[in-house]
């Protein structure tokens, strides 16, 4: 089929996604989408996922993408199909994540009306997509998918949204083959400015105690990015410490990464950071979960900041010299000129800096106390982190909360895209869906959702379509009867006023696996917690793990609210609540 | 940090594809960031492109006025942000109609003034005028002011619109 073929608006739709590569949707059909569904119908390339909520579709989009490099495509009825969809493009967009959503709208003549199932998709969706399209004539609808793509791979990735009204899908209208449709305006700079890639080298080669600070950027440019940033750190021999997007861009096992930084990063990174001379920023955006206070962050040091979107750069924190441009394109560009002008680091300096890293290390911030009377959360994920030792196919990803801050510093992760978590809008209902996108994108790979016992209700009915599609997910739930992290904060901030943060009327998780038709299994004693994830790795079928943790293990360390990199809590005999200061109180 | 930064007045003129909900776009991008909007104007300059210009006040401080460009420049719709304040001379106009309604020494005293402030009588009946003034926005702050004591009634302004000096285009 060429260009200028004559299709339906749904079958444009099936074609443009064949012509995009794309072989797997998430979606959920309903009245304003039923064209599409029966062109699905019709055809044996592209493969649907019904998921049972059309959050979960898109979650499950953004693990297909985050883990296999690709786009998420996502597919969604009108008026609540598409509201549903809202706080999983609002997450991708947050975590730049790739997706293209199409939504159904009522047909053409009907909007404004206040149709059944209508609701303004478009202007819901403006600020929770990077871009978003309403088509109102099918000779444009191959042109804006086709754009839809391009936008939504370009530059910093995100989510975007086509609406597409009923009888747009019915009418027939002219195919348009992929590279005749570019948009005119939107060109993002990739190739960075060489003379500030020279100046960063020459910053670089000058530094007494540099550290390179690594964010999810370099894992949404690519594989060759986490090499070529393991290979830039390495010549260096400088330390690095990742974001908790940016797990996995540098391997953790390596010496040189300090863990990750920020409100639950480790003491090293954080003094690190606080200390340092020279800050490279990588695919990074000095979020308030990395800087802690603002006007204490890193007092002394230059920043350098690589980022691929100009509106991070100076946002929050102000750098010496800023480089616009992909992460792969601009670290490929500093090996090229440190190795060409010899550049080689200050040893005497550099050895000093790392003597007193060893020196924050020796603290071991993540210790806790060992004990055989109660399971510690940290130690189940520690027997979790042993059992898949070696294996390169493993998958991670959370929902949000104290669970999700042990896993990131107790798992570890040495290669890209094997860590999904939802770190900008922190969605809690994010690991379930996340995991089945991750599974069905790699197929044999062990695919695991660490949760708390809270946020796994949030999107427990898609137990149902790991099921249907035979996803051996496995959801290993951290239960401690308490929506912990905030327990904490009411412990730290709110005099230990518990309010609502009980998690009463608790199904038995055991029982629910069975309901659904997956395999449960229960760990009550320490003895038990090796049995437990040995029998969930080799069960061939979805498995909800309910490990039963000690109630009151709060997660440290932490920086709270309003408290600058040096002032962090390193466990719970430390307290806070006098000191924090009033404007810390108001930080979320 | 930039708190103790000097607040200023910047002319922002904005290039972008003349389509739905672009306009939305920009607003949303003022409001939901939390930046300043002193006025904004949009009309369609380019037919044949379908090219809108959308000229902006607005006022912040360099970091956050500098924020407010790129975060305009990655709107897909947008093709061009110029920072006029920054990037050199430019003229700016806005046009106003002012109703005032009085008889007398006071009807007399408002069409003298509108002389002298070049204003045109547009609409006229025995005890009102409606003026049409066209000007900086401060010349027409101190028109408007100059007719609240003369029996101003209503008035509706345009916002600016603006373009640079000299032979450069974009």
């Amino acid at each position: 089929m060429s260009s200028g073929t004559i299709l339906s608006g749904a079958e444009i739709v099936i074609k443009a996604l064949r012509d995009q590569g794309v072989d797997t949707i998430f979606g959920y059909p309903g009245g304003a989408v039923l064209p599409i569904y029966d062109a699905l119908f019709k055809q044996n390339h592209i493969r649907h996922i019904l998921v049972r909520h059309e959050q979960a579709a898109v979650h499950a989009a953004e693990g297909y993408a985050r883990s296999s490099g690709k786009v998420g495509v996502v597919l969604v009825t009108s008026g609540p199909g598409a509201t549903n969809a809202v706080t999983g493009l609002v997450d991708a967009l947050m975590d730049s994540i790739p997706i293209v959503c199409l939504t159904g709208q009522v047909p053409t003549h009907l909007i404004g009306n206040d149709a059944f199932q209508e609701c303004d998709t478009t202007g819901i969706t403006r600020p929770a997509t990077k871009h978003n399209y309403l088509v109102k004539d099918v000779n444009n609808l191959a042109r804006t998918l086709h754009e839809a793509f391009y936008v939504a791979k370009s530059g910093r990735p995100g989510p975007v949204v086509i609406d597409i009204p009923k009888d747009v899908q019915f009418a027939d209208g002219t195919y348009r083959l992929p590279g005749e449709c570019l948009p005119k305006s939107y060109r993002p700079q990739v190739k960075p400015d060489l003379n500030k890639v020279e100046e960063a080298v020459e910053m670089l080669a000058n530094a007494k105690r540099p550290i390179f600070y690594v964010g999810g950027g370099v894992i949404n440019s690519g594989p060759v990015a986490s090499q070529l940033l393991t290979q830039l750190v390495r010549m260096t021999g400088y330390p690095c410490t990742t974001t908790l997007m940016g797990l996995g861009a540098y391997p953790a096992h390596d010496q040189q990464w300090l863990g990750m930084l920020g409100m639950h990063g480790t003491y090293e990174a954080n003094l690190a950071m606080h200390g340092c001379d020279l800050m490279i920023s990588v695919g990074a955006r000095f979020d308030d979960r990395v800087t802690g206070k603002v006007s204490e962050f890193s007092p002394n040091s230059k920043k350098i900041h690589i980022d691929i979107d100009p509106s991070n750069i100076n946002k929050n924190i102000r750098v010496d010299l800023p480089i616009v441009g992909d992460a792969a394109y601009v670290l490929e560009d500093m090996i090229r000129i440190w190795k060409a002008r010899n550049k080689r680091a200050d040893q005497a300096a550099l050895k000093e800096w790392w003597d007193q890293i060893a020196v924050w290390r020796s603290k071991d911030c993540l210790k806790y106390e060992k004990t055989d009377k109660v399971i510690k959360p940290q130690y189940a994920l520690e027997r979790l982190r042993a059992a898949v030792a070696g294996r390169d196919d493993v998958f991670i990803s959370t929902e949000v909360g104290q669970h999700q801050m042990w896993a990131a510093q107790f798992l570890p992760f040495n290669k890209p895209n094997r860590w999904l978590t939802s770190g900008g809008l922190g969605t809690m209902g994010y690991g379930l869906p996340a995991a089945i996108g991750a599974q069905v994108a790699n197929p044999g790979a062990l695919c695991i959702d660490v949760a708390g016992e809270a946020s796994i209700m949030m999107n427990i009915q898609e137990m149902a379509t790991t099921m249907q599609y035979r996803l051996p997910v496995k959801v290993f739930i951290l239960n401690n009867q308490w929506m912990g992290m905030v327990r904490q904060w009411q412990e730290l901030l709110h005099g230990s006023r518990y309010s609502e943060s009980y998690s009463e009327a608790l199904p038995d998780f055991v029982k629910l696996a069975e309901a659904f038709g997956g395999v449960g299994l229960r760990a009550t004693k320490v003895s038990e917690v090796d049995d437990v994830i040995r029998e969930m790795i080799e069960t061939p079928r979805p498995v909800i793990v309910d490990m039963c943790v000690d109630q009151k293990e709060n997660c440290f360390p932490m920086i709270p609210g309003g408290k600058a990199h040096n002032e962090m809590l390193l466990g719970p005999e430390e307290r806070v609540s006098d000191a924090t200061p009033e404007e810390g109180m108001v930080l979320v | 940090m930039s708190t103790q930064d000097p607040i200023r007045r910047h002319t922002i003129s904005v290039l972008v594809d003349n389509e739905p909900g672009v306009l939305a776009r920009v607003i949303g991008l003022f409001s939901g960031r939390g930046y300043n909007i002193e006025s904004l104007t949009v009309a369609e300059v380019d037919s044949n492109e379908s090219l809108s210009r959308i000229n902006i006040v607005t006022s912040g401080t360099p970091m956050i006025i500098e924020q407010i460009k790129v975060q305009l420049d990655r709107l897909v719709p947008v093709h061009k942000v110029k920072d006029l304040t920054l990037e050199g001379p430019f003229i700016d106009r806005e046009m106003a109609l002012v109703k005032v309604v009085g008889t007398g020494d006071k009807r007399v005293e408002a069409l003298r003034i509108a002389d002298i402030f070049k204003a045109r009588v547009v609409d006229a009946t025995i005890t009102s005028f409606v003026f049409e003034i066209t000007g900086i926005g401060e010349d027409l702050d101190r028109f408007i002011d100059l007719m609240r004591q003369l029996g101003l009634v209503d008035v509706s302004r345009t916002g600016a619109v603006a373009l640079s000096r000299g032979t450069g285009a974009f």
